[in-house]
């Protein structure tokens, strides 16, 4: 069969092509036949529709993350034989797992582990409602002026752009040369200008964290404002017209009806950018590789589940489950308040 | 939807698949496109950049012509072992087959690597898929524990080839006689670095030369500085250099992932001149701790130089742009003056392109980084790359055969950039002075050489924290600190 799987010769490709073609037409024939069939049993049809997404959810989510769990909570050490050395099998050294609360402690204890926690936290707080308040204010200052689609498109475009690239342009506008000489980082540049000394931006800790905050905030507020605008469109101009003819003008007008009124639209916004700041690992690896203590539990699990060996492996499963928990009332909120918008409609 | 209505969509699907499936079958080649095997290739790469050789060196690809050893290598072993006919009686299913190769080296360096390589594709008729990583050191680990290992991997470092092995036990043992030809042409020092708990896996590969001091002929010239011999000779330079009003020493450590690791190999060469070899090789299997004073002693010496706002970073900024600084960067400061001195491995120059000459009356050169006493010799801390096998099939078997042989080193030292501990590597094929210079250092028994220790540590220490620590003591954590972050990154026995 080995001709079938890499056919060489032309005779070869035409047999496979006839049975492949066999094959589909045979598989859309049952498709077409099935839906064809009146009277198909309830039971089929939900089995049919949820029966795929099940079992993508158990063998892709829930399989992983009940074995990350149980990761989380064991230590593997090594078994130590009765001459007091350890036991090499083969080159193995066998080792057994030991349970208990010891990786959970250590994170929450080593100070490291908690400047860690302290940075993520940083980043779920300060990333949603930088980029929330800026797309905000935004989407009202550009609202029915005529250049709106092109000022609304700047504030886009960083949104095409993945994570790794943005981090490395914003690199090189960190990017440090030493004073009297020519700088090639944009910022330092305008520093210069300015006639102040060059920043090692990269390096100031802790202010080193809110400059990588920023490329976060800068790809998600085109994201925000996107949502907001339409948002805003959407409130009916009786009831603007109804509170300007209460007196209401002006920020009045925006903090006491406009904002009120595209609320949930806000909530989704402020929680979908703090799920997306729980997972900030590209931009503090490809920036700081998570030196100058920058980094944060998405990259802290990476480095210690696959560089630090054995003893990493729990410290990493922790560490998932510590984003894991966190995380959960965000997403509950984020669906609630879904929910919410969508009956106001 | 009715009966007719459905015989008609089926029919219109199948007609579009099939001519959609006709058009696919025909369009393209056949996927396994494997290249032409037995024909003699000629010196012409694929690749559109000219490998990175310095000192205008052509290879000559797959010519595996070896010259006749002079008195200076080779020595008792000779630089030709018939090792096509060997392997061919070994391993004879070989033909058509290929060997996965998984390595730390990407382009542009890995265009020598895949030339040498022709070769043993023109006596084996088997392939070698090339796969460089910069990921490599933690990849490796992914791969293997999912049981997806590489037919053959390139280790950058010893102590991670011991915790991978240590966890997974999917390396295989050196063939005999593998593992006898390995014995023959390397010396046992080497051979015990490939060496994990008694298992012979591991074959040397490369051999970086790291206690070298980088400089400008022309710069030493206009300025007046002679090349120093000796420990006072360079305290003396380096206050000549601060007291003209600069800076004398340019220090680099960014890279990417593993940022940090040119000062582990300042701190070994300190280690090295201040307690020697012997607590060297304690340090390195932990008798010795981080915290002890020798080594604390040695942290502290290294700093008045490195951390010292008068000595460093000459042509990039203060101490703290150490940890900006990409650990090549020095390159074009010497050349261009404003830095005098880098301390940097032998195959530094392969920063430099065909016009910079190296040596004494070229643009760049480099002199040995002199001991601090007398007391241990003329100390070389060096470092390697070490190839092992995960597979035990003829191809790969033949390939590992390969790689212990002399031709490989000596077709591998032509392309450029590459001196190996190799017994049968003659320092007439290694194009570029300063490496040629290092070879004959390091096939001299004289000298004494200690093999990088962050590389034989565990790899959570050597290959991750010690990295991050000294990224951290480089921008103001003090050295106390440093050192027990990591000492407690040690991995329990």
């Amino acid at each position: 069969m080995d001709w079938f799987m890499s056919p060489t010769s032309a005779g070869e490709k035409l047999l496979v092509m006839v049975v492949a073609i066999l094959i589909f037409v045979a598989i859309v024939g049952i498709i077409l036949w099935a839906i064809d069939r009146p009277k198909i049993p309830n039971w089929v049809v939900v089995v049919g529709f949820l029966g795929p997404v099940t079992i993508a959810l158990a063998g892709g989510l829930l399989y992983p993350a009940v074995g990350t769990v149980i990761r989380s909570f064991q230590k593997i050490q090594n078994v130590i034989g009765p001459d007091g050395k350890r036991i090499l099998v083969n080159g193995k050294v066998t080792t057994e797992k030991v349970f208990g609360f010891d990786n959970y402690s250590r994170i929450f204890t080593e100070d490291g582990f908690q400047r860690v926690l302290l940075n993520t936290v940083a980043w779920v707080i300060l990333v949603p409602l930088l980029a929330t308040s800026f797309g905000l204010i935004y989407a009202v200052l550009v609202d029915r002026t005529r250049f709106e689609k092109a000022a609304k498109a700047l504030v886009f475009l960083p949104m095409a752009i993945s994570m790794v690239g943005a981090s490395i342009i914003w690199k090189f506008v960190y990017d440090y040369r030493q004073a009297g000489t020519t700088q090639t980082g944009l910022a330092n540049q305008l520093l210069v200008w300015l006639g102040l000394e060059p920043v090692q931006f990269l390096q100031a800790d802790p202010w080193n964290t809110l400059f990588l905050i920023i490329v976060m905030v800068w790809i998600q507020a085109g994201f925000a404002m996107t949502v907001l605008s339409a948002a805003i469109k959407a409130v009916p101009d009786d009831i603007i017209e109804a509170a300007q003819l209460d007196g209401a003008t002006g920020l009045k007008l925006f903090m006491r009806v406009t904002v009120p009124s595209i609320r949930p639209s806000v909530v989704v916004v402020l929680t979908t950018i703090a799920m997306g700041s729980l997972k900030a690992f590209d931009v503090v690896r490809t920036m700081t590789g998570g030196n100058f203590n920058t980094s944060v539990v998405a990259n802290e699990f990476y480095t210690q589940t696959f560089r630090q060996g054995d003893a990493g492996q729990g410290i990493g499963a922790a560490l998932a489950v510590i984003l894991f928990i966190i995380i959960i009332p965000v997403i509950m909120y984020n669906v609630r308040q879904m929910r919410l918008s969508e009956e106001m409609r | 939807m009715s009966r007719t209505s459905a015989r008609k969509s089926i029919t219109a699907v199948a007609g579009i698949s099939a001519l959609s499936l006709f058009l696919a079958a025909c369009g393209g080649d056949s996927p396994t496109t494997t290249t032409n095997a037995g024909t003699s290739t000629s010196s012409a790469t694929s690749s559109t950049s000219a490998p990175a050789t310095s000192g205008g060196a052509t290879s000559e690809g797959g010519s595996t012509e070896a010259t006749e050893t002079g008195s200076g290598g080779g020595g008792d072993v000779g630089a030709e072992s018939d090792w096509c006919n060997t392997v061919k009686g070994l391993y004879p299913d070989t033909d058509g087959k290929t060997v996965n190769l998984y390595t730390v080296i990407t382009a542009p360096e890995d265009t020598p690597y895949i030339e040498t390589f022709k070769s043993f594709t023109e006596c084996t008729g088997a392939t070698v898929n090339y796969e460089g990583s910069k990921e490599f050191e933690a990849q490796i680990g992914v791969r293997v524990s999912s049981g997806n290992p590489p037919d053959v991997a390139v280790f950058p470092q010893p102590g991670l080839m011991r915790q991978v092995q240590e966890s997974s036990g999917a390396m295989l043992e050196l063939k005999p006689e593998v593992a006898e030809n390995a014995k023959k042409y390397f010396p046992e020092d080497w051979t015990n670095y490939g060496t994990i708990n008694d298992q012979f896996l591991g074959i040397p590969n490369n051999a970086d030369f790291k206690s070298l001091v980088w400089y400008s002929p022309k710069t030493f010239e206009a300025k007046g500085y002679t090349v120093p011999t000796n420990w006072q000779e360079l305290q003396d330079l380096q206050a000549k250099i601060v007291a003209a009003g600069e800076k004398p020493w340019c220090i680099g450590i960014e890279s990417g992932e593993a940022t940090g690791w040119q000062l582990t190999d300042w701190l070994e060469e300190y280690v090295l001149r201040t307690a020697g070899p012997d607590v060297y090789d304690q340090w390195i299997s932990h008798e010795v701790t981080f915290q002890d004073p020798q080594i604390a002693d040695a942290l502290a010496q290294m700093g008045q130089v490195v951390k010292n706002p008068e000595m460093v970073n000459a042509g990039f900024g203060d101490v703290s742009s150490i940890a900006s600084t990409q650990f090549n960067a020095p390159s074009a400061k010497i050349l261009d003056g404003t830095c005098t001195l880098t301390r940097q491995a032998a195959n530094f120059g392969s920063n430099y392109d065909a016009s910079v000459k190296v040596g004494e009356d070229g643009d760049v050169n480099a002199f040995y980084f002199p001991p601090i006493s007398e007391d241990f010799g003329q100390t070389v801390l060096g470092g390697g790359t070490f190839t092992a096998a995960f597979a035990d099939r003829d191809e790969v078997n033949a390939l590992m055969y390969y790689l212990t042989t002399p031709e490989y080193a000596n077709t591998r030292a032509k392309a450029g950039n590459y001196i190996s501990a190799n017994r049968g590597l003659d320092p007439v094929n290694v194009p570029v002075v300063v490496q040629q210079e290092a070879l004959e250092t390091l096939q001299d028994p004289e000298a004494t050489f200690r093999f990088d220790a962050s590389d034989l540590m565990p790899a959570a220490v050597g290959a991750d924290a010690e990295w991050k620590q000294f990224t951290a003591w480089i921008t103001g954590q003090d050295d106390a600190t440093t050192l027990a972050n990591i000492d407690n990154a040690w991995p329990a026995e």
